[in-house]
């Protein structure tokens, strides 16, 4: 079943939104339309569709759009044209209040710089989206303590953000996000602020996690061994068009460009499959 | 010579634009200025008719509860008593009432104003300009017209008071709210926070440092101003410098001024070990 479904759509920073999609339309590439019209083509035209219950890694290098096209999910950033739906209802056209409902009970993100509230403690974090939603104090004491103690933050409750290590701290924005209830997760590079050993580790609590859930998660990130290592499809991202999209098997096997085996290569030299 | 025929008076407008006010809307300016008095006034009597050691149990337990520090509490609670050993505990009294009343009006109408000049860098380019302007215009010019519609006295020094002291309010509360992490934002807004509850839940607690700054300034600025309120009949450390000058009673200024000194450093103490206190409590010192 098709959870989000992205139709062209694209996004267009600037003036002169309507030529530079034209022009990205034919292909023209993003620094050419930029020189031309002014105009910054983030993401060109993109039809997407994910499955429920899938983990789909957005990879790309930084200013490839990944972050852009991850916030047009929950518009966060909002579409320059196309169409964007989760379980078939169009996402485009919610008023601003219907579009905080699904905000609230569709959709949780985690941030690559935590984005956690530094003048509260972890539970008061933890428990912001079921706050939001304004679920009694009651039911939100429950779920905090009991997503606290899943992500391995027990004991720490009570501590101030800033009192954490970087993966404690990213444990926290999880724990926020799993606690909203939400049965999609935006991750957006979650782990890249994180030393090598400690992302491992949240790597594996991740996997754990969505063994139990089956949640949707749409993941971004700069690493094609961790895409590989967690996702069920990746799609490869250069200057703001999908170049490639498929399982990490068919990524390495038949890489679709040099750009993309340039990737690949990489990931065999540092003896990996 | 500027020739005369491109001259313009804007006197006689203003003038006719006051009298105007002072005889359609009088009684609606008395009935506020009834209100503020009382305020003003129960509070004063409070600071005047408590026992000394009291409120000055009052400024420790204050100055404890922003700094969490004995030490802290006792300099400014010695500092505090010696307004009294200058014989200048009942001025002192006045003007911290009035300095209480003019710090919470300030706050109370700063902090909107801050906040709608964040929206937008259109309000922002409108509103800096007249902040410039309040903080710049000589007191006197708006000192008179204030006279005018509340009268002598106590009313119109809080007005003038206010007007001065609450430019840096609303810029901080601008800036702070200006530099909020955006992340921290975008997580607000991705979890389906209102604009409510992204405000208070998330942009003014954040924000709530650079806030006290501007608090810290407003009551400096405020401090600032007893003097010339004290030339329209406001009471207290400012009439002791003004009868000090007026009399050629260069240590009776001198003693005044003193007081005004210490009255200063509590505030200013009280104000920013807070800020600091919530600062340090986020990690970011």
């Amino acid at each position: 079943m098709t959870r989000i479904a992205l139709d062209r759509v694209a996004k267009v920073f600037g003036h002169q939104i309507d030529d530079a999609l034209a022009l990205s339309r034919d292909g023209v590439e993003a620094s050419v339309i930029r020189d031309q019209t002014g105009a910054t083509v983030a993401l060109a035209e993109t039809t997407l569709n994910i499955a429920a219950g899938e983990v789909f890694m957005i990879m790309g290098l930084s200013g490839s759009g990944k972050s852009t096209l991850l916030r047009l999910i929950n518009r966060l950033v909002e579409p320059s044209g196309g169409c964007i739906s989760i379980d078939g209802t169009n996402i485009n056209g919610l008023s601003p209040t219907d579009l905080r409902t699904v905000r609230r009970d569709r959709l949780a993100m985690v941030f690559q710089g935590f984005g956690l509230l530094p003048h509260r403690t972890v539970a008061d974090n933890v428990g912001f989206g079921l706050e939001v939603q304004g679920a009694s104090e009651e039911v939100r004491l429950t779920s905090v303590a009991d997503w606290i103690a899943r992500v391995g933050l027990d004991g720490f409750a009570t501590a101030l953000p800033h009192e954490l290590s970087g993966g404690m701290r990213q444990r926290v924005g999880l724990a926020r996000a799993l606690a909203a209830g939400a049965d999609i997760l935006l991750m957006d590079e979650p782990f890249s602020a994180l030393d090598p050993l400690i992302r491992r580790e949240m790597q594996d609590l991740l996997t754990g996690l969505q063994q139990e859930l089956g949640k949707t998660i749409v993941f971004v990130t700069h690493d094609l061994s961790e895409a590989i290592k967690l996702g069920s499809r990746t799609a490869i991202l250069k200057d703001g068009r999908i170049i490639q999209v498929g399982t990490g098997a068919e990524i390495v096997d038949s890489p679709a460009d040099d750009y993309v085996r340039a990737f690949t290569d990489d990931l065999r030299s540092s003896g990996r499959p | 010579m500027f020739p005369e025929s491109f001259t313009v008076s804007i006197a006689q407008p203003i003038n006719t634009f006051v009298d105007w006010l002072v005889i359609n809307y009088g009684d609606l300016f008395e009935l506020f200025s009834d209100g503020l008095l009382v305020v003003l006034v129960a509070l004063e009597g409070f600071f005047r008719d408590a026992p000394w050691w009291f409120v000055l149990l009052l400024i420790g337990l204050v100055a404890y509860g922003a700094s969490r520090s004995i030490r802290h509490a006792l300099g400014l609670m010695a500092l505090s008593f010696l307004m009294g050993v200058l014989g200048l505990w009942d001025e002192a009294m006045q003007t911290l009432a009035l300095m209480l009343v003019a710090t919470t009006i300030a706050v109370l109408v700063g902090l909107p104003f801050g906040i709608l000049l964040s929206r937008s860098n259109k309000t922002r380019a409108i509103g800096l300009p007249v902040l410039d302007a309040m903080q710049t215009l000589p007191s006197f010019v708006y000192l008179i017209p204030a006279l005018m519609l509340f009268g002598l006295g106590k009313v119109p020094a809080i007005i003038a008071t206010v007007i001065y002291a609450v430019p840096p309010v609303i810029r901080l509360t601008d800036l702070g709210l200006r530099q909020v992490n955006k992340e921290v934002l975008e997580a607000a807004d991705a979890f389906g926070a209102t604009p409510g509850q992204r405000l208070w839940k998330v942009e003014l607690p954040l924000a709530l440092p650079s806030i006290m700054a501007g608090v810290n300034q407003a009551t400096m600025m405020a401090l600032s101003m007893v003097v010339i309120a004290s030339m329209i009949g406001n009471r207290g450390l400012g009439q002791e410098v003004l009868l000090g000058i007026n009399t050629l009673d260069v240590g009776r200024g001198a003693a005044a001024g003193l007081a005004i000194v210490a009255m200063a450093i509590v505030l200013d103490c009280t104000t920013q070990a807070y800020a600091r206190r919530v600062q340090i409590s986020r990690g970011d010192s």
